[in-house]
């Protein structure tokens, strides 16, 4: 600002002093200062209140927390999550071609199969799939007005406790994560399809090659939201008494009475799950941010290096600078 | 190489009824591009030795989008190794018609041939039947195109941009597309940029990158729908260096452009198009300097500035 000089009336403007050997001092923040004492006031609380409340029955929890039957009921969803989650985004993607496809039979379908599983309560799916012998004694597979049947069985043994949730799971995710595919590969560029075909680069190369690594992007967010809720939306299949992780600690509670330290070992569980998910959605979404930002972001390790290199290593020579 | 004698052989049959239907569209004007008359007598024999290959003809070419017809009958040659600059109010058609040679837009009539092979269609009987996207594609990989938008691939570096058709349309292996991915590169002045994203590039390094891309499959004719438009202006100039250089490498090259100093220099025959026609066509002298109709010399009027010295 001093190096501007004064306009027009120069004659009597006194001299600019010279600012060049003072030191700068940042503004302070006061409020910001106020607040984070506030806060960090508030979680101490709590930290506080969980560690030193006895009902909380921490001792129970780790008891309870690396029980052969819970980490049995663990493993059962940790299943249930990896089936019906891979299951429904490869039913998905097919899904969401056949809603991208030029045939109005096709999208028709698709439309109505995600109208329909995502209007119905999921709880209602899964009881409807495993009471499905009601409706149909027998299942079998056959040429359709004829009497010719390559295969055939009694419904009741065919859908299992472990079959309907699978069912049910699968076909509810892929009627939702087909949506997310579709908008993925909707936000594409259509100059990007035209190019690759003026290339001679052929329809199916042209998806998984072009038009799906560009579309993960605006996939994977979503789609790990989808992921994620899966894996506590499959504590609903406890209501067929199928023995995954909520349900066997609910067959503990209700043995020992210990309500509140079980639900929290599932807690706990769930949140390991959720926060190893949150690491690989990390590196995943950065591994496709390839060629979208100019420079890929530091991952956290990198900062801590770059953090120690700055502030601890070379601080010496910061100073001689 | 055996691609190529499959191709030859389709092409007597489909040359010949080409023909028929050439004399049946008659009386429709043609223009022909950059004529050597030598070239034609070549044609047939060696089609494969460079120079002489590369021949587009556009006969009667009609295109509708919805009730508006886009083109309304175009018949043009470009020789072989003839650098064609369309050029025309926007809205004339000149796009449109340059989408037509790959394909990207179908004719509503007309049609094209490429050394005497129709583009898209094949004969049966007396009917044009449109041909398998498989061979459609396999057509494409002999005429390359330079998009407006560069479009390039913004996942893959320079170099995978350029590689990718011929490993996956071409299935060449990887070292050799590589190898020849970074002459080409080398050729548009961007050997050092080779890994670099499109993101991380200008725009004129980018639409070099592009030109690179239409190279790699070895193209007999390339396609330029207005490269410089959505570049900076002190950018214009890089691109266009690189396609004067093409221009004289013998590849047949078509350009839509509004650049007409660039017109001037390059072209062995401009072309006016206008509402879907074409309305004159010649060397850039006549053109530029003598148009025979009102209407080009009305839109030159007011393209080129009154300082252009022609």
């Amino acid at each position: 600002m001093s190096a501007i000089a004064p306009p027009a009336t120069a004659d009597t403007a006194p001299p600019t002093p010279d600012y060049s050997e003072y030191k700068l001092v940042p503004a302070r923040h006061t409020w910001r200062w106020v607040g984070t004492v506030l806060v960090a006031a508030g979680v101490a609380a709590i930290a506080w209140s969980l560690v030193t409340n006895p009902r909380w029955e921490w001792g129970v929890v780790a008891q309870w927390f690396t029980a052969q039957s819970v980490v049995n009921g663990l493993v059962e969803t940790l299943k249930l999550t990896a089936i019906s989650g891979v299951l429904g985004f490869v039913l998905g993607f097919i899904l969401a071609l056949m809603r991208l496809s030029a045939s109005p039979l096709l999208v028709s379908v698709s439309w109505t199969f995600s109208w329909i599983f995502r209007s119905t309560p999921l709880l209602v799916q899964l009881l409807l799939w495993y009471n499905l012998g009601y409706l149909y004694e027998k299942i079998s597979l056959g040429i359709p007005f004829t009497d010719v049947r390559f295969f055939e069985a009694q419904t009741t043994t065919l859908i299992s406790q472990f079959a309907a949730a699978v069912l049910g799971l699968t076909l509810n995710q892929a009627a939702y994560s087909a949506e997310i595919i579709r908008g993925g590969i909707l936000s594409v560029d259509q100059g990007q399809l035209e190019a690759a075909s003026a290339l001679g680069i052929p329809a199916w190369k042209r998806s998984t090659r072009i038009v799906l690594p560009q579309a993960m992007r605006a996939i994977l967010p979503n789609a790990f939201n989808e992921i994620i809720g899966l894996v506590k939306g499959t504590s609903i299949v406890y209501v067929l008494a199928y023995s995954e992780l909520f349900y066997t600690v609910q067959v503990i509670y209700n043995r020992t009475q210990q309500v509140l330290p079980l639900l929290l070992v599932a807690t706990l569980w769930y949140v390991v799950i959720t926060s190893v998910l949150s690491v690989f959605q990390y590196y995943i979404e950065r591994h496709f941010s390839k060629g979208a930002l100019r420079t890929l972001p530091l991952t956290p390790l990198q900062k801590a290096r770059k953090f120690f290199a700055t502030h601890v290593a070379s601080s010496p020579t910061k100073d001689a600078r | 190489m055996s691609i190529i004698a499959a191709r030859k052989q389709k092409t007597t049959a489909a040359q010949a009824a080409a023909e028929t239907a050439a004399g049946e569209a008659a009386g429709e004007s043609r223009e022909t591009v950059g004529a050597t008359g030598s070239a034609q007598a070549a044609n047939d024999s060696a089609q494969a030795k460079a120079g002489t290959r590369g021949q587009v003809d556009i006969a009667n070419v009609r295109k509708s989008f919805g009730a508006t017809e886009v083109l309304k009958g175009v018949s043009l040659t470009v020789q072989p190794g003839g650098v064609a600059v369309i050029v025309g109010p926007s809205g004339s058609g000149k796009s449109t018609l340059l989408r037509t040679i790959n394909h990207l837009e179908k004719v509503d009539g007309g049609y094209i041939t490429i050394d005497g092979e129709l583009v898209g269609y094949e004969v049966r009987g007396n009917k044009l039947h449109e041909l398998r996207e498989k061979d459609i594609l396999k057509q494409r990989t002999n005429i390359g195109m330079v998009f407006q938008s560069f479009n390039l691939f913004p996942h893959l570096t320079a170099l995978e941009n350029v590689v990718e058709a011929p490993i996956v349309a071409q299935k060449r292996s990887k070292a050799e597309a590589r190898k020849r991915g970074l002459e080409l590169l080398d050729r548009v002045g961007l050997k050092d940029r080779a890994d670099a994203y499109p993101r991380q590039l200008s725009g004129g390094q980018q639409q070099r990158v592009a030109i690179a891309r239409a190279l790699a499959l070895d193209p007999k004719i390339l396609l330029f729908d207005e490269p410089t438009s959505a570049l900076d202006p002190e950018l214009v100039n890089e691109v266009l260096d690189v396609i004067r250089e093409l221009a004289k490498s013998g590849t047949t090259l078509i350009i839509v452009t509004h650049e007409m100093g660039f017109a001037r220099d390059v072209a062995d025959t401009v072309v006016f198009m206008d509402d879907g026609l074409i309305i004159e066509s010649g060397s850039p002298q006549e053109i530029f300097a003598n148009p025979r109709e009102e209407r080009t010399r009305s839109f030159f009027s007011k393209v080129i500035e009154p300082a252009f010295n022609i």
